[in-house]
């Protein structure tokens, strides 16, 4: 993990503002209880980053800077007025109050200190990368996603491979519209949620240009053994494997030994890589030559397992990880995690045990004895 | 799941082995005149017991099986009272040995055996520790008086003393009685084995089931490792080879050692040194009983032991010195594998969630813990030691019966049944107390040249893995973790009948024995007096491994076994070494070649063959 302290380097705390909670701050200063300044999603990449697991580098637009940047334009207040009067019941009406809100919002000018703030950490975030105009992924992180019960999930936009400090401004604006859509705005209602109370955090973090992606579960989602880590796997970006596009590669890896103790080799047909022309994600043809070739070294699995195992540790519970192997970095610290989320189907099941478990050896042989082991 | 009619195979008799059945019991044979047994015959699932017998059995040979068929099944059924199994029934085709275990069918039978099991088993696993002991000294008392039996020649003229201390008995009398008692301590020797083994094989059994209930993805390796001893005696074999190489050095006389790999060369040059002669002196301490190991399984009259192979423990000793005089450790990192047992251990409890499940596992894994060094070390004295005096004693017999014209060699001995050999020396006996010609001086040779060729079309054929008709649920516990009877393994053995092209076998599937994945050449070696010719890294290729392999596994990078599970000497050493092992591939050495470039998954138990 001492290169992922390297590649991140040492970033000078990004909002400076003078009093109050920041504009803009790195994701390794968020952490847990981050929530209400970043947002979920960008407090859990700074809580992985505090337990020293490699994140792509990146920052935020805290709900600080959001407040600003409604107030400096005085868009709270218009977006006040557009609400006013609006049923929630009448999806008609509510498109229509999100369409005029989300024009105003993405037409709204940031002020000339947010504007250079959020700049600035941009043009930081390509020096740590070491590239000019370092591609982006530009992604809302609510506040309420992550509360049990008010799942956002999805409901907000992201936007992949945004290059140069316009692009990125942009895209802000239009994740800080996509809490004003029709469905958000109706959800709040529902719930009673008041939009001044509601606000959004923007997470801009370097893509990981992936060779290989894909999903790890620390705990087999088949049938709940909590003793293996399972890894799906495929060339190019995670979306083919999360969609299910394609039969990834499997791996089951023994979590206490890190050893690989099954794996299937898929024929993989399609990955995503970005176009260099357009700069977006687009599906490819995997090459004949690669199709049946592992897509990930038996290295980078183990590597991996393990940091899925410190992942677990840190959470105490079983993870859901998605993850990158960066083709623009050298191996042994190319492997980045992009999202971590407790797993949720196993974690709410008891554990596979044993119907007749709590006697003494004795017991146990004979009514398993009496059972009998089933075969035919 | 239907496998093919023990009758039909049985029908299809390999030209010119008519009539081999005389070779066997009669209660071996699967029978078509009797149909009540005919039908149950039929109606029983039979599988090929491979892991004992990878060949045909010798007609002699035949007494082990004859002593476990007895041994394993009185412990189960008429003693421990287990209450769903009975014994395991054998049947022989083709000399090759198959087994079935039976169960109880009345549900009401069972519930009245459940009381008595209950008594009786919990009774030694209460007491197992002060019974082991017990068993110890009847089993080396046994053992002693095996070595004590005199095989007597005959001669023209008694010898004075049997005049003047007024015996009363002939050298002929004693022979009959002698070869009596060796049989019979042979087969006493192997009640003693079954007095503890099912009980344990049954803990280890249960303990796994329930580790894979919790964790249905754990390899068995896994379990294995959590139970198994580390001070075993299976090693010693081993650490006085070590002993012997450093001692060697200490006197400086490992040149002498070395300098060649002929026994009989290098003791004639240590007997010329002083120092030559202490280092020998403590060869010999080590000898009894340490080089009574089998080069082979110790089931067959063909393995023999170190002390009757010396250039195997001399190979192992050379081995190690030159190890020492690299640099490199020779000593077993106990206490890192010792470590490293308890981390897995500890790391499986702590994943354990709810409180009575991990009391269960403590529970389990204690009694486990047990019973468990019983299960490793019984091979020693059973298999190992025992075995090696009683063959050779049994040479001894065939010394006398060719002395007599009833055999043309020694080794011929094995072509004949226990029975029939005690037949053949009641006719030299009496021939020779009359001063006439033994009447079998003219049958046997003819007979023995026959079953020679009869043995060798037996070992051509391939015998199937399983007959007959499969059970819904197995309970017999030996049944289970011995051959590995499951869904997974029937299917597995339905399908290598297939194999009939070996030469297009890329992959092979065994058992996942020992983690880690390996690229290397491949050393084929069908017997231990081979591995001379192992190369640094290679990976060996045997049909099985024994403790007096060890010295192997300094040098390998893999293992590959036809026979055996994740308890075999091979799965057992490669974990220690921490190199990858795939064992019980069924016909590793029938498709693989010495030079052949492999890969070794040994935690998946897959063996890739570039072609």
């Amino acid at each position: 993990m001492a290169a992922a302290a390297a590649i991140i380097g040492n970033a000078p705390p990004a909002g400076e503002s003078q009093m109050g909670p920041p504009v803009v701050c790195w994701l390794e200063e968020c952490r847990k209880d981050s929530v209400p300044l970043v947002g979920g999603k960008c407090s859990s990449l700074g809580e992985l980053i505090g337990a020293g697991v490699r994140v792509p580098p990146g920052f935020a637009l805290t709900t600080e800077g959001y407040r600003r940047f409604l107030a400096d334009a005085g868009g709270a207040a218009e977006i006040q007025s557009l609400l006013r009067g609006v049923d929630a019941r009448d999806m008609g009406a509510l498109e229509t109050a999100s369409a005029s809100i989300r024009q105003a919002i993405e037409a709204l000018p940031f002020s000339m200190e947010l504007e250079d703030m959020i700049a600035e950490c941009y043009r930081k975030l390509s020096v740590r990368c070491c590239m000019p105009a370092v591609p982006v992924a530009v992604r809302s992180s609510a506040t309420a996603e992550d509360l049990p019960g008010a799942s956002f999930a999805g409901q907000q936009d992201t936007f992949l491979w945004i290059r140069g400090v316009d692009d990125v401004l942009d895209r802000v604006r239009r994740c800080i519209s996509s809490l004003f859509s029709a469905r958000a705005i109706a959800y709040r209602a529902n719930k009673g949620f008041d939009h001044d109370q509601v606000a959004i955090c923007v997470g801009v973090q370097k893509m990981a240009n992936s060779f290989t992606a894909g999903v790890m579960f620390t705990i087999h989602p088949a049938n709940g053994d909590r003793s293996v880590i399972v890894i799906d796997s495929n060339f190019g970006f995670g979306e083919s494997v999360v969609s299910g596009e394609v039969t990834p590669d499997h791996f089951v890896v023994n979590k206490i030994t890190l050893d690989i103790i099954d794996r299937t080799i898929s024929r993989k047909l399609v990955c995503y890589t970005v176009d260099p022309k357009t700069q977006k994600s687009q599906a490819v043809e995997v090459p004949f030559e690669r199709q049946e070739v592992q897509s990930l070294i038996d290295d980078e699995i183990t590597e991996l397992a393990w940091l899925g195992k410190q992942i677990e540790k840190h959470y105490g519970c079983p993870m859901d990880i998605e993850w990158a192997l960066d083709k623009d970095l050298p191996a042994g610290g190319n492997l980045f995690i992009l999202q971590a989320r407790p797993e949720t189907v196993w974690s709410r099941k008891i554990q596979p045990g044993s119907a007749h478990a709590g006697g003494s050896a004795m017991d146990y042989i004979l009514s398993s004895m009496l059972a009998g082991k089933k075969v035919g | 799941m239907k496998f093919p009619n023990p009758h039909d195979i049985k029908a299809k008799a390999i030209p010119g082995t008519e009539g081999w059945e005389r070779m066997y019991p009669y209660q071996y044979q699967f029978v078509t005149d009797d149909p009540v047994r005919n039908q149950y015959e039929k109606d029983t699932f039979w599988f090929y017991d491979g892991l004992h017998y990878p060949e045909p059995l010798y007609p002699f040979d035949t007494i082990w099986d004859e002593a476990w068929y007895l041994a394993l099944s009185q412990f189960n059924n008429r003693i421990f009272m287990v209450p769903p199994v009975r014994g395991v029934d054998h049947r022989i085709i083709n000399g090759y040995v198959y087994i079935s275990p039976v169960p109880v069918k009345d549900p009401e039978e069972i519930g009245r055996r459940v009381p008595n099991f209950m008594e009786r088993a919990g009774f030694y696993y209460k007491n197992w520790d002060e019974l082991e002991a017990k068993w110890k000294v009847k089993m080396e008392a046994t053992i002693r008086e095996l070595e004590a039996i005199k095989i007597p020649r005959l001669a023209d003229m008694e010898d004075m003393s049997v005049v003047t201390d007024a015996i009363g008995e002939s050298k002929g009398y004693h022979l009959l009685k002698n070869y009596d008692d060796l049989i019979n301590l042979g087969i006493k020797c192997w009640q003693y084995h079954f007095e503890f083994l099912n009980l344990g094989y049954a803990a280890y059994v249960f303990f796994l089931d329930f580790v894979q209930k919790l964790f249905p993805s754990i390899p068995a390796q896994r379990v294995t490792q959590m139970i198994s001893g580390i001070d075993v005696i299976m090693y010693q074999p081993d650490e006085e080879l070590k002993k012997l190489a450093r001692k060697a050095l200490e006197l400086g006389v490992d040149s002498v050692v070395t300098f060649s790999k002929d026994w009989t060369q290098v003791e004639a040059a240590l007997k010329k040194l002083p120092k030559g002669v202490e280092w020998l002196t403590s060869l010999d301490l080590a000898r009894e009983p340490w080089f009574n190991i089998s080069t082979g399984t110790g089931w067959f009259h063909h393995d023999r032991s170190w002390n009757d192979q010396m250039n195997v423990p001399l190979s192992g000793i050379a081995t190690y010195i030159g190890k020492i005089k690299q640099g490199a450790s020779i000593d077993r990192p106990t206490a890192k594998v010792r470590a490293e047992r308890d981390r897995i251990t500890a790391e499986y409890r702590g994943l354990i969630e709810k409180e009575e499940d991990r009391k269960q596992f403590d529970e389990l894994l204690g009694c486990a813990k047990t019973v468990f060094p019983y299960v490793e070390n019984h091979l020693f004295y059973v298999e190992h030691w025992f075995h090696s005096v009683f063959w050779n004693k049994v040479r001894e017999v065939g010394v006398i019966m060719k002395e007599h014209g009833v055999i043309e060699d020694v080794e011929d001995i094995w072509l004949l049944r226990r029975d029939e050999i005690k037949s053949a020396l009641w006719d030299i006996v009496t021939a020779w107390a009359t001063g006439v010609t033994p009447r079998g001086t003219k049958t046997w040779p003819k007979e023995i040249v026959w079953r020679k060729g009869v043995m060798q079309k037996f070992k051509e054929w391939n015998a199937p893995p399983a007959i007959g008709t499969a059970p819904e649920v197995i309970q017999e516990p030996f049944t289970i973790v011995l051959w590995g009877v499951t869904n997974k393994s029937l299917a597995d053995w339905a399908a290598v009948q297939d194999v009939r092209d070996p030469a297009n076998v890329k992959e092979l599937k065994g058992f996942a024995g020992s983690p880690g994945i390996i690229e290397g050449k491949a050393r084929v070696c069908k017997t231990v007096s081979e591995v001379g010719e192992l190369l640094e890294g290679e990976i060996l290729v045997a049909p099985t491994t024994s403790p007096s392999w060890a010295p192997a596994f300094a040098k390998i990078g893999a293992c590959v076994t036809d026979v055996g599970g994740v308890m075999s000497h091979a799965a057992i050493v490669c974990r220690e070494y921490g190199m990858p092992a795939v064992v019980g591939t069924g016909h590793a050495t029938k498709i693989i070649r010495t030079g052949m470039m492999l890969r070794v998954d040994g935690s998946t138990g897959a063996v890739t063959i570039a072609r």
